[in-house]
């Protein structure tokens, strides 16, 4: 890749940033796969620009929570912010599974919610994010919700226990005429989802209690499938599931992406990532640390930041060695978790331990 | 009033826990739902008119002195009152009153009301037919409106229109049920003329009244009974649309692209109406209660009426009837309320005879 080329992608991408819908990407050619590095990021071989963006793209993401501070007594607690997510950033590319994996309980339901314009009322969210080249606010989010972006949650405890499971998945339609033609055809539209993904259609007069665990999953892929959508935000679609059926949702999304979707995957499981992902992004206090091709984990002399290099060590097989203590040597700078102070840092292979423990643990 | 509150089915959940696990080993002493049910309500009944029973023992009103007038029992000679405390039953002990009560009980016979002079069943059976229309109204009406109000401020959650709705339940709440009755007959019927002052019909009609004239006289207590029915059901229910609006399958619903008045629609409405209609029943028990202050102030003659009469007279057979016709309904509600879980709640099925 040229020097030349490098700068008219990055003109394209600041192009993007300012909201110019429609722009035309003068150095690759639309829907060309674009190994390497641009704009920030690495690519791997399926990511795709077509119409010269990305399909999803976060650019400077904060969110915070304003809550009344925990550690003063009740009647002197006053309002502080809390950051969750701060200054993240993450592009998801047409055809590409985008994996964000992080310890969980880290925050990273809360990227999935700031895609999907889902704000408690105590949040405070700010930075760029853009859909399709195109600038979206909370509204625009919102109306992409179901139309363009959809979501497949964690476990059957996302349907309502007391719906059957085809009424749910065919969803609201509206009254009158047209509202009856709408159900009859998305209704037709799920039995042939049901085909495809082995269901009987009996499955859709079930209750949510009903289904066994296989059968909740890809009930919950349909109900996103059904909607159409150019982006799937998967959260935490694995737990609970053996390994068998995890690779299987997982498989499911990836043959989702290679029809041309975009798939952002959020996981703890780096593992399961690696099986399926075209990308990682490595997610750690609060911000992605590193977004690399899930190529560069067979090598982690390609990865660029310590904390993925200690995650690399951390999974099983690559062995705890002496390269992990060296590596782990700037843990020191990153600024540690609250309960751990600078001495048990210094102990470097505890950290990474401790990281592994949240991060690969279910494998 | 209310015999079967949260913590007596606590207990009685243990109980059947324990008598689960030893019905597992003995399967064939398995008793079916309804034997059960039924004798529960027969201890239900005994428990209660026994209770009553000894309350009225315990109260130091003297029926004789209470009935007669203090003038007359001054001037009435000795054998008379031992003739009147023989008649009204105050000689005797509790307990012996009690078993001669029972044993007629058993055959159907409940006594006669010593005050009205009448059968007990006959006093009881007029008595609820007035209050029916009374507690009728202001049930389905703290119902619907409560569950109404409830559901806009659970959905509306720290908006203005929720701190209003919220403000107006606390402050109602608060509110004495018998001082908010004197206040709406201050206005309502004093100050601007739209309601009678009280009783079920015209002053001195007589016969048969029509059923309208006999609902705008029931109107304003039911309005006044409903209301603090209404703070009662509109929290509750705000807590629960709350609960549900924050759920992950509105959430999810949410992702799809429904807008938040669809999810109340399809999702909410459907999993608030267990928790309503459990709400709904148990506040049968509430307004009987609350019916006795109400039909007091409004010289309303009801069941709660006929008890403060009876409470005050020493009349114990007519106390207990109608504890025992309070008791049986509250009863009622809570088994109605139970099968309708079973009948509703998909998860329930198949458990439904089974349900406790």
């Amino acid at each position: 890749m040229s020097a030349q080329a490098m700068k008219e992608t990055l003109a394209v991408d600041v192009r993007e940033a300012q909201g110019n819908a429609g722009s035309t990407c003068g150095a690759a050619p639309a829907a060309a796969p674009i190994p390497g590095r641009h704009h920030g990021h690495d690519h791997a071989a399926a990511s795709l620009h077509p119409g010269g963006h990305h399909l999803l793209r976060v650019e400077g993401l904060n969110v915070s929570f304003r809550m009344y501070d925990p550690g003063e007594p009740f009647f002197r607690a006053r309002r502080i912010e809390r950051p969750v997510i701060r200054d993240l950033s993450v592009s998801v590319h047409a055809g590409e599974v985008m994996a964000v994996v992080g310890a969980s309980g880290s925050g990273k339901t809360l990227l999935a919610d700031a895609i999907l314009g889902l704000y408690e009322r105590n949040v405070r969210v700010s930075g760029r994010i853009l859909f399709e080249g195109k600038l979206c606010g909370p509204r625009e989010l919102a109306d992409l919700r179901g139309h363009g972006i959809s979501l497949v949650p964690q476990s059957v405890n996302n349907l309502d226990s007391l719906m059957r499971v085809g009424k749910q998945i065919v969803g609201s339609c509206g009254r009158g005429p047209s509202g009856r033609r709408r159900r009859a055809a998305r209704r037709e539209r799920m039995l042939k989802l049901f085909a495809q993904y082995r269901l009987a259609p009996e499955v859709a007069d079930k209750y949510p209690h009903e289904l066994s665990g296989g059968m909740a999953r890809r009930v919950l892929l349909a109900c996103a499938l059904l909607d159409d959508p150019r982006l799937i935000v998967a959260d935490e679609p694995t737990p609970g599931l053996d390994l068998e059926l995890a690779v299987r949702a997982l498989d499911d999304l990836r043959s989702f992406a290679d029809a041309g979707g975009g798939v952002l995957l959020i996981t703890h499981d780096i593992e399961l990532a690696l099986r399926v992902a075209d990308r990682i992004a490595v997610f750690r206090d609060g911000t992605v640390v590193e977004e690399a091709p899930a190529a560069a984990f067979e090598d982690p002399s390609q990865l660029r930041d310590p904390y993925t290099r200690a995650l690399w060590h951390a999974m099983p097989g690559h062995g705890f060695d002496a390269v992990a203590f060296d590596d782990a040597g700037p843990f020191d700078a990153v600024p540690q978790r609250e309960g751990s102070d600078g001495a048990d840092a210094k102990l470097s292979h505890r950290p990474v331990k401790a990281d592994h423990d949240t991060i690969g643990g279910n494998a | 009033m209310r015999p079967m509150g949260k913590g007596s089915s606590n207990t009685s959940d243990t109980d059947a826990a324990k008598t689960g696990r030893a019905l597992r080993r003995l399967p064939h002493l398995r008793v079916p739902w309804a034997v059960r049910t039924v004798v529960r309500f027969a201890l239900l009944m005994l428990a209660v008119s026994f209770l009553t029973f000894l309350l009225v023992g315990l109260s130091p009103i003297d029926p004789v002195q209470a009935n007669v007038g203090q003038a007359a029992y001054a001037t009435m000679s000795p054998e008379r009152r031992a003739l009147l405390a023989q008649y009204w039953g105050s000689d005797q002990g509790v307990l012996v009153r009690y078993i001669s009560w029972l044993s007629h009980a058993l055959c159907g016979d409940l006594g006669d009301s010593l005050r009205f002079n009448a059968p007990v069943i006959e006093v009881v059976g007029e008595r609820l037919a007035n209050s029916a229309v009374l507690l009728a109204t202001s049930w389905l009406l703290s119902g619907v409106i409560g569950c109404a109000l409830g559901v806009v401020a659970g959905v509306k959650r720290d908006s203005v229109v929720d701190r209003v709705i919220r403000g107006y339940c606390y402050v109602l709440s608060a509110t004495p049920t018998f001082w908010l009755a004197l206040l709406a007959l201050m206005v309502f019927a004093v100050w601007l003329g739209w309601f009678p002052l009280g009783f079920s019909a015209p002053i001195g009609s007589t016969g048969d009244v029509s059923m309208g004239t006999r609902l705008y006289h029931a109107a304003l207590p039911a309005l006044v009974l409903s209301l603090t029915g209404v703070a009662n059901i509109a929290l509750h229910t705000r807590e629960k649309t709350v609960d549900v609006m924050g759920s992950d399958y509105v959430r999810f619903a949410r992702t799809r692209g429904e807008s938040t008045w669809t999810c109340v629609r399809r999702h909410g409405l459907r999993n608030l109406v267990l928790p309503a209609l459990t709400l709904e029943c148990a506040q049968i028990g509430e307004i009987v209660g609350g019916s006795i202050l109400v039909e007091q102030v409004f010289s309303y003659p009801g069941l709660g009426q006929a008890a403060v009469t009876a409470g005050l007279g020493g009349d114990a057979p007519l106390l207990v009837g109608i504890a025992l016709a309070t008791a049986a309904l509250v009863f009622v509600g809570n088994l109605v309320a139970n099968l309708l879980y079973g009948a509703i709640d998909p998860r329930m099925k198949g458990v439904a005879a089974h349900v406790e």
